[in-house]
């Protein structure tokens, strides 16, 4: 098993819809650093401490999801949103 | 954006288990039946919330193994060896029990008829869960929409949905079915052995030629392969979409 | 009341706190591989670790010239902020304090840089005074590269977050800036033994 253990943005639905208050696998995100965009549920996300939720085309981080006192904040560190697929 | 077509707010239900299907010995299909609940497309997911008396909580996710079907909704459950939510889904929960759901979540990794095809599903161990659901939406709409599924499993006995992906296969409707064995096949097994590699997949596939959608699912290792070689062959990125379950399914 | 599962019991209880296992631990005999990021594979002959920022001569090391230094086995205990331990571990590697040793330095502070670009803040007297290391092998073989090889930062007695993966500069700094986790909630300290996981702790 590779050891790039990584899953989708999908992985992060029910957070992402919670915080947003509407599905969000399906938007589009922009990649603050490369400008790429693509469907969220496409992103890699990395489970570790938080998840680290990155652009498949140039790896940087586009979002975190850190859960603190168990309170889930979603950082959009490095996310744009240009439109959403409703 | 389009206003007014906001989705409900994703919040949890309670939800009562209603019915249990032994799929493999370490596999299930649990049923639950969810009060209001708005329906789902296939390819959609829950997230299960378990809570103990002290207050410790487990989350997991779970494809939805089934087309939309009332208040009903259907995850397949695989008992993972260390998995503290799996292992209670699959040995505590009796019928009649209650659980925490939230859903239906997922937007990117859907398919309904209306979508069209050619479609293909290749799926790893309980990575067919959700692509179960893409399939019996196909046959239940009475689509014709061309289907070619591919399940790779480690040995026979891991197979699931066996007789119902047999069934759905010999009526030969536009859908083929292949399964590979990866570990180890029993005596007088006829089918494909080991993993599905370069060579399978562009025997398998549909031709890159005929744009067909593909959905991937399983191990994040199964689809990185898949979806890599998918693209080598000649297949549009943005026509290959991918779920990995990650090594800790639950 | 809110609704609890009828049998559903956690997996892993903590262990009782005891001189070895701080409070909410429990002790594991795996090596859990957690990351924020893909594994950088790094190669030995690109691999460089720099000492860097407010000190009087930045220095840096090949790998070559890293691993003819003198390094020492350590065994000590890890803690994980997502509550595992594992006691004994075994490691080699270089003490930091040797690697600042003869630096002129008014700085208080470090970050920590990796290849791949994580983060991670530190005072630099948690560096010295032989709490760190820059470790090159684990349980007497070469560090694997999802355990942070060709080389990590090991500071045990910090949660382990602090111990970053693929180290490849010690960056010392008059003032403290927060670190990748230290920026999105996580304790900027990090003692595991005050519990220290979350800011605010």
């Amino acid at each position: 098993m590779t050891s790039d253990s990584h899953v989708d943005g999908n992985a992060l639905g029910g957070v992402l819809m919670e915080v947003f208050g509407r599905e969000m696998t399906g938007a589009r995100g922009r990649c603050a650093s490369c400008g790429s965009v693509g469907p969220i549920g496409a992103m890699l996300v990395y489970r570790s401490a938080g998840d680290v939720m990155r652009c498949p085309t140039c790896g940087n981080v586009v979002v975190v999801v850190a859960t603190i006192h168990e309170r889930t904040r979603v950082h959009l560190a490095g996310m744009t949103w240009p439109e959403t697929n409703q | 954006m389009a206003g007014t077509a906001v989705l409900r707010r994703l919040t949890w239900a309670i939800a009562e288990v209603v019915d249990r299907v032994g799929e493999t010995p370490r596999v299930q299909s649990l049923t639950f039946d969810v009060p209001d609940w708005p329906g789902h497309l296939p390819g959609q997911h829950i997230d299960v919330r378990l809570t103990a008396e002290d207050g410790y909580r487990a989350q997991r996710s779970y494809s939805i193994a089934t087309p939309a079907d009332g208040t009903r909704v259907t995850i397949t459950v695989e008992r993972l060896e260390d998995g503290e939510v799996s292992s209670y889904l699959t040995d505590v929960l009796e019928i009649s029990d209650r659980v925490e759901l939230r859903g239906p979540i997922g937007g990117y990794f859907v398919w309904e008829p209306a979508r069209g095809g050619p479609l293909g599903l290749i799926g790893g161990g309980s990575g067919v869960a959700p692509l179960m659901a893409m399939l019996r939406a196909r046959v239940g709409a009475g689509s014709a929409v061309p289907v070619r599924m591919l399940c790779s499993w480690r040995m026979a006995e891991d197979v699931i949905y066996a007789a119902e992906l047999a069934a759905i296969a010999s009526e030969g409707d536009g859908i083929s079915i292949t399964h590979t064995l990866t570990r180890s096949a029993p005596e007088g097994w006829s089918g494909r052995r080991g993993r599905f590699d370069r060579e399978a997949l562009s025997q398998l596939t549909w031709p890159p030629a005929m744009e067909p959608l593909t959905y991937v699912c399983g191990p994040t290792g199964f689809v990185e392969v898949v979806a890599s070689v998918l693209v080598e062959l000649g297949h549009e990125p943005r026509r290959i979409l991918t779920e990995r379950f990650g090594p800790t399914g639950g | 009341m809110s609704f609890v599962s009828r049998g559903f019991r956690r997996r892993q209880e903590p262990d009782a706190p005891s001189d070895r296992v701080p409070p909410g631990q429990y002790v594991t005999h795996d090596f859990p591989v957690l990351s924020a990021g893909p594994t950088p594979r790094i190669g030995l002959d690109e691999w460089r670790f720099e000492i860097i920022g407010q000190v009087d001569k930045p220095r840096g090391w090949s790998w070559q010239e890293f691993t003819s230094l003198s390094a020492e086995d350590v065994t000590v205990d890890i803690h994980c902020v997502t509550k595992w331990s594992k006691l004994d571990s075994r490691w080699h590697g270089v003490p930091v304090d040797a690697l600042l040793d003869g630096a002129k330095t008014s700085a208080d502070h470090v970050m920590a840089h990796s290849y791949g670009g994580y983060t991670t803040n530190l005072p630099l007297e948690d560096l010295t005074g032989g709490r760190a290391w820059i470790a090159y092998e684990y349980d007497g073989e070469p560090l694997e590269p999802e355990h942070g090889g060709p080389a990590r930062l090991l500071v045990p007695h910090l949660y382990f977050w602090k111990s970053a993966k693929w180290v490849r500069a010690l960056e010392l700094r008059d003032t403290d800036t927060p670190g990748f986790w230290e920026g999105y909630g996580y304790h900027n300290y990090g003692d595991p033994w005050r519990e220290q996981r979350y800011s605010g702790d």
